[in-house]
């Protein structure tokens, strides 16, 4: 199985924030979910492989190609879709579809046709008199039409009505069927991802907390709930995080294997939801910290 | 071919698809050298993952449920009714195995052990 997108030990300093040698790849041929709370690096990840931001140490390749000095013909094979409009306000959907289409050498016009008439784009609008769901669907339109093996998309159902959103979980999964392309989406929206997503990549504070497949996600974490009398020094390290009030705690637990004998007969034993892994994660972390 | 999945039951996903294809094959109603749906189309069809539904035909395969061929699909096995129960018969027999070294850890004997068993059995048959 072959990697669409490797990040090799990747830094990147701000004032008040960095980016620590994260090191991951995302498969082709697959769906990859890129998670963690507000401000954690998903953006810049994003930015920096779409070579809109250059990291101070560590490469990435795409494709196989590192650092491409041959940057447009990797961009022609990459559909994007970023949080922001990066379209001219200005001109209505069918003038600036006339700038953007030239740029790519495979732009299929009737997968355009077929998305515009799915999404239900008013093609003579001004793109600033959008709503912000409808500039998100003219953005996958334009993604989609334009034959990218790899398609990037950073919060791409933030706005978007839970109709929609689930349309577009459709439309996502119809797109890997050929087993050749793959889509990398980063959210804060878990619920999304514990459908489709076949990776996670999970990142926290600049960090990467893990990548793995989702299935084996139930096999590694557990959900405790229990009475507080439980919760001595030595209990206290099993968990990642906790949460407790005057009727009980409930936390997380990042290796069942062995938390699971202790804890099965003491106490209430489930399987987290991602939201479930990442606020227990966050939370663990700062209190850490 | 009917395949419904519950988030609720706290029952793998894989292992819903699992029993529920496995049922099938069982109750005739996928007979042998039916072509299963493709794993991508199965996962977009249940709007699951792809490694979910992999995960799920592979272990059918392991059942000899169902045969893999690379570039042609999955199929229902050869295997007869026969074959099935007799596959089944020894899952059952590995499973009282297990109960009896729990119950020699817990020192309960056979007379005890098949009580329970009668209780129970006659609890589900309500």
């Amino acid at each position: 199985m072959s990697d669409s997108i490797q990040l090799n030990h990747l830094h990147k300093n701000y004032d008040r924030f960095a980016l620590r040698d994260l090191t991951f790849s995302i498969k082709e041929g697959y769906i990859t979910g890129l998670i963690g709370p507000n401000g954690a690096g998903k953006t810049t990840i994003i930015k920096m492989i779409m070579g809109m931001v250059h990291p101070d140490q560590g490469s990435i390749s795409i494709f196989g190609q590192e650092n491409s000095s041959d940057e447009a013909s990797v961009k022609d094979r990459i559909g994007y879709v970023s949080d922001e409009n990066f379209f001219y306000e200005q001109l209505t959907l069918k003038q600036m579809k006339k700038v953007i289409a030239p740029f790519y050498s495979r732009w299929d016009e009737e997968a355009y046709r077929k998305y515009l008439e799915l999404f239900k784009l008013p093609e003579l609008k001004k793109i600033k008199e959008l709503s912000k769901g409808m500039k998100m669907k003219f953005s996958l339109a334009v993604a989609l039409s334009h034959g990218s093996e790899l398609l990037i998309m950073d919060e791409p159902t933030a706005g978007l009505d839970p109709v929609f959103r689930r349309e577009l979980l459709e439309l996502l999964s119809e797109h890997i069927q050929d087993e050749k392309k793959s889509i990398l989406f980063s959210t804060h929206n878990t619920a999304d991802l514990d459908r489709i997503a076949d990776y996670i990549v999970f990142i926290n504070d600049g960090r990467l907390v893990f990548n793995e497949t989702k299935e084996a996600l139930p096999e590694k974490y557990m959900l405790v709930k229990g009475g507080k009398e439980l919760l001595d020094r030595d209990v206290r390290k099993w968990f990642t995080g906790i949460r407790e009030t005057a009727h009980g705690f409930e936390g997380l637990v990042a290796n069942r294997m062995e938390g699971e004998p202790y804890f099965k007969n003491i106490a209430i034993c489930e399987t987290p939801t991602l939201e479930e892994i990442m606020y227990f994660t966050v939370k663990g972390s700062v209190m850490h910290a | 071919m009917n395949i419904l999945i519950t988030g609720t039951s706290g029952e793998p996903i894989y292992a819903q698809i699992v029993s529920q294809v496995r049922q099938l094959i069982l109750q005739g109603e996928l007979v042998s050298g039916t072509a299963l749906p493709s794993i991508r189309l199965l996962a977009k069809d249940l709007q699951i993952s792809v490694i979910t539904t992999k995960r799920a035909y592979e272990e059918l395969e392991r059942e000899g449920l169902i045969n893999s061929i690379v570039g042609k699909g999955s199929f229902v096995s050869g295997a007869d009714q026969e074959f099935i129960r007799e596959q089944r018969l020894r899952i059952m027999e590995h499973k009282m195995k297990e109960v009896i070294d729990e119950s020699r850890l817990l020192r309960i004997n056979f007379t005890e052990i098949t009580e329970m068993m009668k209780l129970l059995y006659e609890e589900e048959k309500g």
